[in-house]
C-alpha cells in the first residue's frame, strides 16, 4: 500500500470510495463552520482548516497523479491571493462609510444567518484564504515536489 | 471549580510528559504522535476552560499538522545521529531551568487567583464593554467573532498578513523555478 502511494497511484479502491464519500461531508462541515462563524463556535480560521482537510484527504487517498489532472499547481496560490485581497477590500470599503474596518452593512436580526454586517463576508474570505494556504503548503511539500523532480 | 482545576492539572501533566517523550524518543514517528497528543491535550484544556472556539481551531490544526508531518517528514530517512552528552551543556541546562523555575515562582505569586481575571472586575472594564456592546454594535451572536472581526479587525488583518507572508515564503523555497535553475547550474 505504501509503495503504490509513493508512486502516485493512490490507495486501494475501498479507501478511495470511503474517502470520496467522506470528503463531501467534510467540505459541507467546513463550509457550515465558516458561514455560521458569527452564530456558533468556529469561524473563518477553523472552517478553513477543515476545508483544507477535505482536499488533503483526497490527495492522500487518490494519489497525486489523479489530483494533478484536475487541480493545477497554481490554484491554491490564486485562491489564497484573491481571498486575501477580498478581506483587505472589505476592510478598506469601511472608509466609504466613515472608517477603517467599519461595519457598514445592515446588522440584521440576531441569530439569523444574514446578520452581523460584514462579519460573515470576512469569515468567508478568511476561510477560503486559510484553506487555500494550508492545502498549498501540503501540496508544495507532498505533491509538487515529485512533479518538479521529474520535470527538472 | 476544583473539579475543573484537577482536570486541568492532569491535562497539563499529560502534555508535559508527551512533550518530554517527543523530545527524547529516537523514533521520528513516535515523536510526531507525541506532539499530536500534546496538542490534543491542549484542545481538551480549552474545552475545560469553556473556550469552544479555541478548542475547535486547535483540534483541526493539530490533526492537519500531524497528517502533514507524518506524510511529509516521516517517510524520509532520519539522518540525525546521537550527540554525546556534555557535562558543561548539562550544567547550563540545569542552571537555566533553575532560573526559569525561580522566575516562575515569583510570577505566579504575583498573579491574581485562578478564575478571577483582571478584566472581570465590577468596575467598567474592556471585557465588560465588549459584552455590553457586542450584540448591538455588530449584530453577531458569537462574541468571539464580533471581537475578532469587528472590534479587533485590524489585528486579524495583521494576522492574515502574517499567514500570507509565511506561505509566500514557503512557496519561494519550494517553487519550481528555483529548483530547475539550481539543477541547471549544477
Amino acid at each position: 500500500m505504501q509503495a503504490t502511494s509513493e508512486s502516485g497511484g493512490g490507495l486501494s479502491p475501498i479507501v478511495k470510495t470511503v474517502a470520496r464519500w467522506m470528503a463531501g461531508f467534510i467540505l459541507v462541515f467546513g463550509l457550515s463552520v465558516v458561514l455560521y462563524g458569527h452564530l456558533t463556535p468556529g469561524g473563518g480560521f477553523a472552517g478553513g482548516v477543515v476545508l483544507s482537510a477535505a482536499f488533503i484527504l483526497v490527495v492522500l487517498s487518490h494519489g497525486r497523479r489523479e489530483v494533478l489532472q484536475i487541480l493545477s499547481e497554481r490554484a491554491p496560490t490564486i485562491y489564497d491571493g484573491l481571498a486575501a485581497l477580498a478581506f483587505l477590500l472589505l476592510a478598506v470599503l469601511g472608509y466609504a462609510a466613515g472608517g477603517f474596518f467599519l461595519n457598514f452593512l445592515p446588522k440584521g436580526q440576531p441569530f439569523q444567518l444574514w446578520s452581523g454586517g460584514i462579519i460573515p463576508l470576512c469569515n468567508l474570505a478568511i476561510g477560503v484564504k486559510v484553506g487555500a494556504c494550508l492545502f498549498g503548503v501540503f501540496a508544495a511539500l507532498a505533491v509538487f515536489r515529485h512533479l518538479h523532480q521529474r520535470s527538472a | 471549580m476544583t473539579a475543573i482545576l484537577i482536570g486541568l492539572f492532569a491535562l497539563l501533566i499529560f502534555m508535559i510528559v508527551a512533550c518530554l517523550i517527543a523530545i527524547e524518543t529516537r523514533d521520528l514517528l513516535s515523536a510526531v504522535v507525541c506532539v499530536g497528543a500534546a496538542g490534543f491535550g491542549l484542545a481538551l484544556a480549552d474545552l475545560l476552560l469553556s473556550a469552544p472556539d479555541l478548542a475547535l481551531t486547535q483540534m483541526v490544526v493539530e490533526f492537519i499538522c500531524v497528517v502533514v508531518l507524518i506524510r511529509v517528514v516521516v517517510t524520509r530517512q532520519d539522518h540525525t545521529h546521537e550527540t554525546p552528552k556534555d557535562t558543561f551543556a548539562l550544567a547550563a541546562v540545569v542552571l537555566c531551568l533553575g532560573l526559569f523555575l525561580a522566575a516562575c515562582g515569583f510570577t505566579f505569586a504575583a498573579l491574581r487567583p485562578f478564575g478571577a481575571p483582571l478584566f472581570a472586575g465590577p468596575e467598567p472594564t474592556m471585557a465588560g464593554q465588549y459584552v455590553a456592546h457586542g450584540l448591538p454594535d455588530t449584530g453577531a451572536v458569537n462574541y468571539v467573532t464580533s471581537i475578532l472581526l469587528d472590534f479587533r479587525g485590524y489585528d486579524t488583518l495583521g494576522e492574515a498578513t502574517v499567514i500570507f507572508v509565511s506561505i509566500i515564503g514557503a512557496y519561494a523555497v519550494l517553487r519550481s523555478v528555483g529548483r530547475i535553475g539550481h539543477a541547471s547550474h549544477k
